[in-house]
């Protein structure tokens, strides 16, 4: 319990210089924004210096920033250029990218596990082959390929899935955006199951529960397996993070409105208070990721759990 | 009005560029579900929501609006759904390019400057509010307003009393332009600074919708939900980067009556994936096929694919206030050297049209060869030219930028071309970011050739002349007879009288060349089989007048 109070207390600091970052680097993009917004016609000085104080792009950055933490205290995120409310943008945004990248660690996990130890315990076998071989391949061809792929066989051609939006709801709408991007995690969880029992099976500990008599689904089940998972489990805590950061490609094929998308414009637009609600929120997730991880660590290995205490 | 890319991917705004369900479930639903779909129980999702109450509905796919406010957005998309919700003084007449009456019952001046606005009686808003000429009054107000930061602020300027409302410094004394007079309901006087035979063309420009009273309790809340006099009304809220839904007004009873019960859009970020919704139906409508699948649409979709002109234009301007592109010899050398139709057939799968003229071609008072031999391909004379005004020596840079991956394209041939016909070797190409592209061209920070683009406000040759060449242009290039010309032209006594001196003032700029015209863009929609009564035109989507095949 103290524990995570104490991981929890250090997320503090890391947020004041995470936002303080990213508005630095917004703020130092070229370009202005207001222009940029306005087009080629001609707009008169009156509307940019309105425009520009709305957004208080008209003073230096610590005052900018000053402005931004000021409404943030007060619980107000500030809002679009198009003048949504950030906080609603997020609400919006986040529960789709939650359920993309929930589909998609759900996937990786089950299936890459699964097909690990299918590997692991027939080493050397048509499917250890069998999986070595797909595995290398969805880690060699990029994201987008497999996505359009996806999008245009499974979607178009063969009718089993929607192929874009989010009317079908979850899951219809998730299911193959999901696949997609967890493809990539599934590979390498299926392969460290995979190494990593292969190694547990060959341990001593093994070989003397196999002595005592143990049934061999209880051998691997119990002790191989649950050993194995460690290097798994640190991996798909860190890979939840990935997948909420990292569907920006994903949500762009399947149109899927998720912080990704939202980010791309919004850097675009230099949408300084967007840019920053989302990507504080998303180190907020890799914070608790982490945790989360670490905290399985004691449910898994009791010797961790101890050297805690 | 502004640069574009053809359905700009991922950007929310028309200028250089352009942004789906709730709550988490647990991990065992999504076993299950995934279980469900793998043994093939999520087939049949396809249909554009032709069921039940929506068997009327057709959708149409569209980029997220930025404001749904008409005097706040001049983006393609926020039109789009716009014109489905506003009526304005009048429309374009799509074979004519002229105006033609609808919120309006004429438009009226003698001197070209004074102009009377007749507003057709029995009209209303969606909430019943009477339209009259105050609620045109009242919206261009609030749109000319400085303080109010609205995009579309600048089309008033030619208004008397709009100075007063965008003063240099301080906020106005007043928030009313003295040009406007409401005499009566249905009467609205406007004056304008000068004499201006364009004016009718240019109300149909959605700035120029009225609003209602009501709006004005709460601008923010109005631009959410519009209340408009046109003949769909908002159906439910507006789902930010899904969806709008609206449906047919029982309030309306002008001339553009909608005949199907409702119309859905849904929101893409991409024309990629929208286009793919197309092929699959899920989507009814798309009126911005990308150029790369021109071939594959026409066959897919036969005589549901459609190409439709556009008023957009490519142009490559010179900084003619830099010395090495003072010469008007050199500018027309450089394009005579350009191969446009090459470049039009590689880049635009020949969607795009090569243009020999600075307006497009439906624009009234178009000329098909209007540039002559100076638009011509001819490599040897463009050479012989070029040597003549003295060559090129250094460095030639081409900007342009990264809003779309087909302006590096054309301009890497453009930069062939150059090279190879004119024997210029040193060229490099500048990319900007679609952000800074135009703050740059707006400091002259650009010391080369770069893209120049034009969308149409209204089919005036004036909306193309004097904001791209009239004064204080982008090129630096000074010229009083075409400034007269165009001053002569706008106060011609009529529309007709109007485009020979249009038409000597575009000879002037093409024989000057301070920016070649290259190429007018072409819209490509497809359709759906369920729906009928597409006509996509430059001016609208008229969406009113597609119907929902039923059964």
């Amino acid at each position: 319990m103290r524990y995570a109070a104490r991981r929890l207390a250090q997320a503090v600091p890391v947020f004041v210089v995470t936002t303080f970052l990213i508005y630095t680097m917004v703020f130092a993009l070229p370009g202005d924004p207001m222009l940029a917004l306005a087009g080629d016609k001609p707009v008169p000085e009156q509307v940019l210096a309105v425009m520009r104080q709305r957004y208080h792009l008209d003073e230096p950055l610590l005052v900018q920033y000053g402005h931004y933490m000021l409404g943030v205290f007060r619980g107000d995120l500030g809002e679009t250029f198009t003048g949504q409310p950030v906080s609603e943008l997020l609400q919006d945004r986040w529960a789709v990218t939650a359920q993309l990248a929930l589909t998609a660690w759900v996937f990786e996990l089950v299936v890459g596990i699964g097909l690990g130890v299918l590997a692991g315990l027939r080493r050397g076998g048509a499917a250890d082959t069998a999986v070595l071989a797909g595995t290398t391949f969805v880690i060699a061809v990029p994201v987008f390929v497999v996505g359009y792929t996806a999008q245009i066989v499974l979607g178009l051609n063969l009718g089993l899935f929607p192929t874009a939006g989010t009317d079908d709801g979850w899951p219809g709408s998730y299911l193959l955006p999901g696949m997609v991007l967890g493809s990539f995690g599934l590979a390498y969880v299926a392969r460290l199951t995979r190494t990593s029992l292969v190694e547990n099976l060959r341990a001593d500990y093994v070989r003397t529960a196999t002595a005592k008599g143990m049934v061999r689904r209880r051998v691997v089940g119990l002790h191989a397996l649950r050993n194995s998972l460690i290097p798994v489990v640190t991996y798909l805590g860190v890979d939840f993070g990935n997948l909420m950061a990292g569907a920006v490609v994903t949500e762009g094929i399947f149109n899927l409105p998720g912080i990704g998308q939202q980010v791309f414009q919004s850097i675009q637009l230099q949408e300084g208070p967007v840019v920053v609600g989302v990507v504080t929120l998303l180190v907020m997730v890799f914070i608790a990721a982490n945790l989360a991880v670490d905290l399985l660590y004691g449910v898994l290995d009791p010797r961790i759990r101890r050297a805690r205490a | 009005m502004q640069t574009a890319a053809p359905f700009p991917t991922l950007t929310r705004n028309t200028t250089e560029r352009r942004s789906t369900v709730r709550v988490t479930r647990s991990r065992a639903a999504a076993l299950a579900a995934a279980a469900v779909m793998l043994s093939g129980g999520c087939g049949g999702s396809s249909s554009g929501g032709a069921k039940g109450a929506d068997a009327d509905r057709f959708s149409v796919a569209l980029t997220e609006p930025d404001h749904l406010t008409p005097g706040n957005t001049s983006s393609d998309y926020s039109i789009t759904v716009l014109d489905t919700l506003f009526e304005t003084p009048v429309s374009i007449d799509a074979a004519s390019g002229k105006p033609v009456m609808r919120a309006a019952e004429s438009v009226t001046s003698t001197d070209q400057k004074v102009w009377t606005i007749k507003i057709r009686q029995g009209g209303a808003f969606s909430n019943g509010e009477p339209v009259t000429a105050q609620s045109f009054a009242d919206s261009w107000n609030a749109t000319a307003y400085g303080p109010n930061g609205w995009t579309n602020n600048y089309y008033f300027a030619n208004i008397e009393g709009y100075d007063k409302l965008n003063p240099e410094k301080g906020d106005p004394s007043t928030d009313k332009m003295s040009g406007l007079k409401v005499v009566d309901d249905h009467t609205l006087e406007v004056t304008l600074t000068a004499p201006f035979s364009q004016f009718p063309i240019t109300l149909a420009y959605i700035a120029f919708a009225p609003m209602p009273k009501a709006a004005f309790a709460d601008l923010k809340a109005y631009d959410q939900a519009p209340v408009g006099n046109g003949p769909f009304v908002l159906d439910g809220a507006w789902e930010h980067d899904r969806q709008i839904k609206v449906k047919r007004s029982p309030a309306y009873n002008g001339e553009r009556r909608a005949k199907a019960g409702g119309v859905t859009f849904k929101i893409y970020a991409g024309r990629d994936t929208a286009y793919t919704d197309l092929r699959a139906g899920r989507v009814d409508l798309l009126t911005t096929i990308p150029p790369a699948s021109t071939a594959e649409a026409q066959r897919l979709l036969g005589d549901r694919f459609l190409r439709t002109p556009d008023g957009t234009m490519d142009y490559l301007g010179f900084p003619t206030f830099d010395k090495r592109f003072a010469n008007r010899d050199l500018r027309r050398a450089f394009s005579m050297a350009i191969d446009r139709k090459a470049i039009v057939d590689a880049v635009y799968d020949g969607a795009f049209k090569p243009m020999a003229s600075l307006l497009a071609p439906l624009v009234p008072g178009y000329r098909e060869n209007a540039c002559g031999e100076a638009c011509t391909y001819d490599p040897a004379k463009a050479k012989a030219l070029f040597d003549q005004a003295g060559g090129f020596s250094g460095t030639l840079t081409l900007w342009f930028s990264n809003a779309d991956p087909s302006y590096e394209q054309w301009m890497t041939a453009v930069a062939n071309q150059l090279k190879q016909n004119l024997g210029i070797s040193d060229i490099k190409l500048r990319k900007v970011p679609a952000s800074d592209y135009l703050s740059s061209l707006r400091e002259r920070k650009e010391d080369g050739p770069y893209r120049n683009n034009w969308v149409m406000d209204y089919p005036s040759p004036q909306d193309y002349l004097e904001y791209m060449w009239g004064a204080g242009n982008r090129m630096g290039w000074e010229n009083k007879e075409f400034d007269d010309l165009i001053k002569q032209a706008n106060s011609a006594p009529g529309l007709d009288a109007s485009l020979p001196l249009y038409q000597k003032a575009e000879d002037v700029a093409l024989a000057e060349m301070p920016m070649i015209p290259l190429w007018n863009w072409q819209n490509q929609v497809g359709f759906s089989g369920r729906i009928s009564g597409v006509n996509v035109t430059p001016y609208s989507k008229n969406l009113y007048a597609i119907s929902v095949k039923q059964g």
